[in-house]
């Protein structure tokens, strides 16, 4: 990885040397990223390469998987998140979340919005919270599709809606950074469509990193591309350099196409 | 000689044996000579002749040891001896049995005098229908063996037929147990109704006053309600204001808290929990639980404090219920899928709102209905309130009071010398109807709610 790739000044996230295991395993090696405030950046590479093991050692959700262990420095800010003095729980409200699979919760489609914001308190009133989720759902531009049915379960809407429903969810807490886990690997194309819209709509809101299997998606939605292959960073630079001047063998294989 | 059916039954088994080894052996003969290959291996071969070696001819054993018996006293009848034998009734059944005994070897000699000269006709009609017996048997086993045997060919599909027998016998033993269900509610049906032609059935389901046992047949009534209360305040209120809230927490430690290891341990010694024979729940609550409850009643000041209590009673089943009911909603929270935990957890919802706000209210449905089933359970239970909550019919919701259940009653009127043609016998099968319909009804529910929940997760 060369360093004069990035001309990022200002980091939202930076990890140094991290390592993550899975018992005896070690599924990321020796990864140093920043991640820029106002960028989209890109985690591509082959399946099981670990850019999605290592999305979820940006905001801890590691630590829900047993036997998962995480080593060098992930730092928010300058602050270390695997420090003792961070709060998980504050941590994930400031780095939401977006799964691969839609997930919305059995509630209604308002509920689920509102999910964040309640249990942070971060409306002290009804009519606050209606403005949190109405917000909420506008930037996820599913408002004009649901205003109508906010008290409608979230299940019953269609998968890309339910995806849009679950980024809503998300950003209503006003997170800083938005992980996305593949978001659109279970939408069709016209939804996929829609989610890449909003993703450009929401840079420069959110600092967002975006984990895809789609390369064409990744040149499309973000402005810096990492790319991982076997539990290492290949290669980190500008979208633009990465897809038409790849520095690496390995980088040009696999965007060509010859593996992956 | 005699008609033993367990011994012809071996006899055949044998020879089914012998038919296996036999068709086994010419089905290889017959491969390896025609050089053909066999469309079914030979232990097929084999299993069809000893199938049709051993299946009629014990299904002719089974029809004949019914009839026989008839056949043969028919025969006695038919007899110079029985000329003179009294027309009808009791004492001509007597001679007829004494002299069966003596003729089959059951008995040395006669008790009835008159019995003597019909053991001659009875012994000689025995042995011929023992040898009529025996022989259609065995011409009927070697027959099928036969007719068997001779159809094995390379290209005969022993397997298929196997099969389908094989098949036709799952599917008679699956029956079993759906055919004694009808039965038993049949009859329940049938005793139930000539107890209805004494006591309207209004006076079962809504009367107040439960004395079936008052002395004087009229002056019995069986007003259900008091033991409908009793059941509903043991079974559904108080076992269930312990098993629900003890269940749930147990569940909820065990999926969300418990570290394996700790699991690997706790759910085995639930299911040991809810093996306990009930009846050792009932001596428990009988003997531990309701006296101490009494003194703490008395210490308390409440009236009526009695030694056979609803709450006694209650809280041991609610224990017995518990394992059933965490496990039903261990199952539940598990069915809930990882996605909407990670999916709470990622917004920074602690492990707490988590399991209060998202898996709980996903896994109700299955929790409710699994509570459904353990209510169905907990008011047709019967060993714990018939040691521990009593037999007097009381309305009341002092939960220290001794009150009574459907089941108690049904045990206490089943139980010591009865006449089956009493009302207050035939109560017990009406109480009982009652009860079969009840927990059939919350089943129903309860499966169809917990089947639903399933397929939103599907």
């Amino acid at each position: 990885m060369t360093q004069e790739d990035l001309t990022i000044t200002d980091p939202k996230m930076t990890a140094h040397n991290v390592n993550v295991f899975y018992g005896e395993k070690q599924a990321i090696n020796d990864v140093s990223i920043d991640v820029g405030t106002e960028l989209v950046t890109a985690f591509i590479g082959p399946s099981g390469c670990g850019k999605s093991t290592f999305l979820r050692s940006l905001n801890r959700m590691n630590d829900t998987v047993a036997g998962a262990k995480v080593t060098g420095k992930i730092s928010l800010d300058g602050e270390d998140i695997y420090a003792p003095s961070m709060d998980v729980v504050q941590l994930r409200a400031r780095v939401g979340m977006v799964f691969q699979k839609p997930n919305p919760f059995p509630k209604s489609i308002y509920d689920n919005v509102a999910y964040g914001p309640r249990i942070h308190g971060l409306a002290p009133n009804k009519s606050d919270l209606d403005g949190i989720v109405e917000k909420a759902l506008h930037r996820a531009g599913l408002w004009d599709e649901v205003k109508d049915r906010l008290q409608e379960s979230g299940t019953a809407l269609s998968g890309g809606q339910q995806q849009r429903l679950c980024i809503a969810r998300a950003i209503a807490v006003d997170p800083e950074v938005v992980l996305m886990d593949e978001p659109c690997s279970a939408l069709d194309p016209i939804a996929t469509a829609k989610i890449e819209e909003l993703i450009h709509e929401l840079r420069g809101k959110f600092a967002i990193v975006i984990v895809t299997h789609n390369m064409q998606q990744a040149a499309r939605v973000s402005q810096r591309t990492a790319f991982f292959h076997l539990g290492t960073l290949v290669e980190y630079g500008k979208t633009t350099d990465i897809f038409t001047n790849p520095k690496q063998e390995r980088t040009k294989d696999y965007i060509t196409g010859r593996y992956g | 000689m005699t008609f033993n059916a367990a011994a012809l039954l071996l006899l055949i088994a044998g020879l089914a044996l012998i038919g296996w080894i036999a068709g086994r052996a010419r089905s290889n003969l017959l491969a390896g000579r025609a050089q053909a290959k066999l469309h079914s291996r030979p232990q097929y071969h084999g299993w069809y002749v000893a199938l049709w070696l051993f299946a009629p001819a014990a299904l002719f054993l089974a029809v004949w040891s019914a009839v026989s018996p008839g056949l043969i006293t028919n025969d006695v009848l038919a007899s110079e001896a029985a000329k003179s034998l009294p027309a009808f009734g009791f004492e001509r059944g007597a001679i007829l049995s004494d002299a069966r005994n003596v003729a089959q070897g059951r008995q040395e000699a006669v008790r009835i005098p008159a019995a003597a000269p019909l053991v001659a006709p009875y012994a000689d009609a025995t042995h011929r229908y023992a040898w009529i017996g025996i022989g259609a048997m065995l011409a009927l086993a070697l027959a099928g063996g036969l007719y068997a045997f001779t159809r094995i060919k390379p290209d005969f599909r022993a397997r298929t037929r196997v099969e389908k027998i094989v098949m036709l016998v799952l599917l008679l033993a699956s029956l079993v147990a759906i055919l004694t269900t009808f039965g038993i509610v049949l009859s329940l049906l049938f005793e139930s109704i000539r107890f209805f032609r004494l006591v309207s059935p209004t006076e079962l389901l809504f009367g107040t006053n439960w004395a079936p046992t008052s002395g004087a047949p009229q002056d019995d009534t069986f007003g259900g309600i008091p033991l409908f209360w009793g059941t509903i305040l043991i079974g559904a209120i108080i076992a269930m204001i312990v098993a629900i809230p003890i269940g749930m927490m147990t569940a909820v430690y065990l999926t969300q808290y418990a570290a394996p290891r700790v699991r690997r341990w706790v759910k085995p010694l639930l299911e040991i929990l809810a093996g306990v024979p009930t009846v050792v729940y009932g001596y428990f609550a009988a003997l531990t639980v309701a006296p101490a409850l009494r003194e703490f009643a008395v210490m308390l000041g409440i009236p009526n404090a009695s030694t056979e209590s609803a709450l006694a009673a209650g809280i041991v089943m609610g224990v017995m219920i518990i394992p059933f009911v965490s496990s039903m909603a261990d199952d539940s929270i598990n069915a809930v899928p990882q996605a909407m935990r990670d999916g709470s957890l990622a917004l920074g919802a602690t492990p707490n709102e988590t399991i209060r706000q998202v898996l709980i209210p996903a896994a109700l449905p299955g929790v409710m209905g699994g509570i459904l089933l353990a209510v169905s359970r907990a008011i047709g239970e019967t060993m714990i309130v018939v040691m521990a909550a009593g037999l007097s019919a009381n309305m009341t919701a002092n939960p220290f009071a001794s009150v009574t259940t459907v089941t108690a009653q049904i045990v206490k009127l089943l139980t010591g010398d009865q006449e089956f043609d009493s009302a207050k016998t035939l109560a017990a099968f009406a109480l009982g109807l009652v009860l079969f319909v009840v927990t059939l009804l919350l089943n129903i529910v309860a499966l169809r709610i917990v089947k639903k929940y399933r397929e939103a997760y599907e």
